[in-house]
């Protein structure tokens, strides 16, 4: 009964939906203030339908319910409840749902803090979030309903996928979905411009907020993702350059190019129809990835042939969500309005070259996912391109735009001179230079690479603190006035370039230093590395709630003297009969030691791999920086709901 | 001075030599790094490029896998049920590798017809077979009926 009844709220959230998406849309363009009053009540019920759905599902899953298929399909009686729940987005369906839900919260939270915003703008936009709701509502009541029934019910359910069960798996899907759905608002506002013909500075910070929470959202999620790949694959690698990943990492980086355009439009007024477009791309390369993962496009193009009506239905709903908002762009983006002019040496042409090589970036990742998945839907051969050319492709577009996040923050608006420039950065880049080359002569290990990444890494820690010292020097009354006479979305951009800064250092130096090797070891072995002796102590059986393990221990010593003991783990889950590596780490500052068991060989010995990771722990404590960073910006007080009451009066003069 | 005309020009000139120079950048890097898949016929075949590297899928042979004395190099075969092709790699395999199981291995075939793997590919569930291996089995089903039944 409870899944009926689930099933029933989801069609009611889809009538609702259909209400928000229409009637506050056609009543801000008649001006009816009732109809545009809709829009708040609608945003609540909707929420609300779609929790209650949500929590039906979580429902079947926590009370063990086999005759829902997708119940059945992804969970089992032995899985623990915290995975039972987890399990809920573990799939097709019901990650659909998630999204579905996730949208429902936005739109909810844009209703509640949105009192600054005109009545208009703002039915425009829940009523464009409400128009998204109908489409994923729509595919999920008629292709991937999640309350499906199994006939006859099954005694038991076929589980999770082992790599699933993991901590990782409870919090990294929300994450990514707050991200990628987050970017829904961004895009809800650049349509109401665009409806509207209304783009000025109020509208940038209004916008700006939401638009930086998404992206912090996102920065977490592909953090939590990539970690989480670190530990449960037990490969040692921490970005692998796969579809699932690249669709993440495109809207992250149009995300972060918006970001930085959205800082144009609202100090000088330019960059208006590019925001928009930006925003536009954001949001639709969400949506692609959302599908690229979620349809089984991946697995095998030609799935779509199983099951026709999805792949369609998800071909038509891009189409519509896409081209409908591209073709809006094309017949409206003139109406809002041309920006300030800017010199050819300005922060603005910095922060535009900065936007061109992220855009250009997400392209070449956009080029290696699909390029593939078209050759192969026409039957033209199969091919894969892999790390090596991300790789390539990615130093050289990212170390110029790195290189700006140096001069940009330094350089003056409207009109920079580069003399001056070159004077104020000449010891931030003496520094860099100087610290590149010997650095690695140092650490014994010099290469262009290399020597690339540090030289990056320390240019922007020195030319932050140039920027900062000039910030201090120019306050009066001590260090803690200085500090609080700069904004919080200054101090948040510091951080957040800092945290690209550690991230680059993180990256450089695992890339440049690390080792590894793969080993027969018999119980009482002992394999080196690094310097440090790892001691195979043999494994013992442990029993997990719904697998058996192997769970071996390396005791690792330096000269001598105990460093760590390392535990990895061979489990069976014995559902799936599906076998699973837990990798064995010592998370450390400086350097990762981290062992994976392969295979049991003859006589108790095990195939074992050992790697010495230094600095791998940067790459993720400099996204928790830019994460920070983000947080710290959106607090800033300009973006406050009570102080915005007064700036919407001034705002409303400017519009263009 | 420039005139504000001459600057957008420049500005614009800029930016265009610029993408043109990504463009390149990205497509060379493409190129270069494209990776074809062959069937196991198609080794058979001598369709396969000699000097550079390729992957290869279809089904780990029953009772092919040997293992050297180190416990890490180790020889299987890949067949589509039609050709096989032998294969060495040396390394920690991924946990689903199994004999009768789907497998894709990146590497490249030297003069004595043995595939040097570099890479084994992990993929993480029981019942999934990867793309490239299922397709090498459905061509060599189908170069089979069109032997058993010629026109």
């Amino acid at each position: 009964m409870i899944p009926e009844i689930g099933h029933f709220s989801l069609i009611l959230a889809l009538l609702v939906a259909l209400t928000l998406g229409s009637f506050p849309i056609i009543g801000a363009a008649r001006g009816n203030t009732v109809w545009m009053g809709l829009a708040k009540p609608l945003s609540a019920l909707q929420f609300a339908l779609i929790a209650f759905s949500f929590l039906c599902l979580a429902y079947a899953f926590a009370a063990k319910d086999y005759s829902v298929v997708y119940v059945a399909n992804n969970s089992n009686s032995q899985l623990p409840l915290q995975f039972r729940i987890a399990a809920v987005w573990g799939g097709h369906e019901g990650s659909l749902l998630l999204w579905a839900l996730i949208l429902s919260v936005w739109t909810l939270a844009v209703s509640l803090f949105s009192k600054h915003i005109p009545d208009a703008m703002r039915a425009r936009i829940l009523g464009v979030m409400g128009l998204i709701s109908v489409g994923f509502l729509l595919f999920m009541l008629m292709v991937s309903n999640p309350f499906d029934r199994l006939m006859p019910a099954a005694l038991d359910g076929k589980d999770l996928n082992p790599l699933l069960q993991d901590p990782g798996m409870i919090f990294h899907p929300p994450m990514l979905y707050m991200g990628y759905v987050g970017f829904s608002v961004a895009f809800a506002f650049s349509i109401a411009a665009l409806l509207g013909g209304q783009l000025d500075a109020a509208w940038a910070r209004w916008s700006r907020p939401w638009t930086i929470i998404a992206w912090v959202f996102l920065t977490v999620g592909i953090m939590a993702g990539s970690n989480w790949a670190y530990y449960e694959l037990g490969w040692g690698g921490w970005w692998f350059w796969d579809a699932v990943e690249n669709a993440s990492f495109m809207p992250w980086l149009v995300g972060t190019a918006l970001i930085h355009s959205l800082a144009v439009t609202e100090k000088r007024g330019s960059f208006k129809a590019w925001t928009v477009l930006l925003a536009i791309c954001a949001f639709s390369l969400s949506l692609l990835g959302t599908f690229l993962v979620r349809s089984g496009v991946l697995t095998s193009v030609h799935a779509f042939a199983t099951d026709p009506r999805r792949g369609v239905f998800i071909l038509a709903f891009l189409v519509v969500v896409i081209g409908g908002s591209l073709l809006l762009f094309a017949w409206r983006a003139s109406t809002v309005g041309r920006g300030g002019k800017f010199d050819v040496v300005s922060r603005e042409s910095f922060l535009l070259a900065n936007n061109v090589l992220l855009a250009v970036a997400a392209l070449s990742v956009l080029l290696g996912t699909l390029y593939p998945l078209f050759l192969d839907a026409l039957n033209l051969g199969k091919i894969s391109v892999g790390p090596p050319y991300f790789d390539a492709v990615f130093a050289p577009l990212m170390a110029p735009a790195v290189f700006l996040m140096g001069v940009g923050p330094i350089a003056r608006w409207k009109d920079a001179a580069l003399p001056e420039l070159f004077v104020r950065l000449r010891w931030a880049l003496a520094i860099s230079a100087i610290t590149a080359i010997v650095l690695p002569l140092l650490l014994g290990n010099l290469t262009p690479m290399i020597g690339l990444g540090l030289f990056l890494a320390f240019w922007v820690f020195a030319s932050s603190a140039e920027l900062v010292y000039q910030r201090l020097r120019k306050s009066e009354g001590g260090l803690l006035a200085g500090i609080a006479a700069s904004s919080r979305s200054w101090w948040g951009m510091v951080i957040a370039h800092l945290g690209i800064a550690v991230f680059v250092l993180g990256v450089t130096v695992v890339k440049g230093f690390e080792s590894e090797i793969a080993v027969k070891m018999h119980p009482g072995d002992v394999a080196h590395l690094a310097g440090y002796d790892f001691r195979f102590d043999g494994v013992e059986s442990r029993n997990g709630p719904n697998y058996t393990a192997n769970h071996g221990q390396i005791h690792v010593s330096k000269n001598g003297v105990l460093r760590t003991v390392l535990e990895p783990e061979k489990r069976l889950y014995t559902v799936t009969n599906m076998p699973m590596s837990e990798a064995g780490i010592s998370p450390h500052l400086i350097h990762d030691l981290y062992a994976s068991l392969g295979e049991p060989l003859d006589g108790g010995a095990w195939s074992v791999r050992i790697y010495h990771k230094p600095m791998v722990e940067w790459i993720w404590f400099g996204c928790l920086m830019m994460a920070f960073g983000g947080l710290l910006a959106m607090s800033d007080k300009r973006y406050r709901l009570n102080k915005q009451a007064k700036s919407v009066a001034t705002g409303q003069g400017q519009r263009a | 001075m420039l005139k504000a005309r001459h600057k957008r020009f420049i500005l614009i000139g800029i930016g265009l030599a610029l993408i043109g120079l990504a463009a390149m950048l990205i497509l060379n890097a493409f190129q270069s790094n494209m990776v074809f898949f062959y069937t196991p016929s198609q080794v058979a075949k001598g369709e396969v490029p000699h000097n550079t590297g390729f992957r290869i899928g279809g089904l780990v042979e029953m009772g092919s896998i040997k293992r050297g004395d180190d416990g890490l190099t180790v020889h299987f075969v890949i067949t589509d049920t039609a050709h096989t092709v032998p294969v060495e790699y040396k390394g920690v395999l991924p946990d689903l590798f199994k004999e009768g199981k789907g497998v894709v291995a990146q590497g490249s075939v030297g003069a004595d017809g043995l595939f040097v793997a570099s890479e084994v590919l992990a993929k993480h569930d029981e019942n999934y077979m990867p793309p490239e291996a299922a397709a090498a089995l459905k061509s060599a089903q189908e170069q089979s009926k069109t032997l058993v039944m010629p026109k």
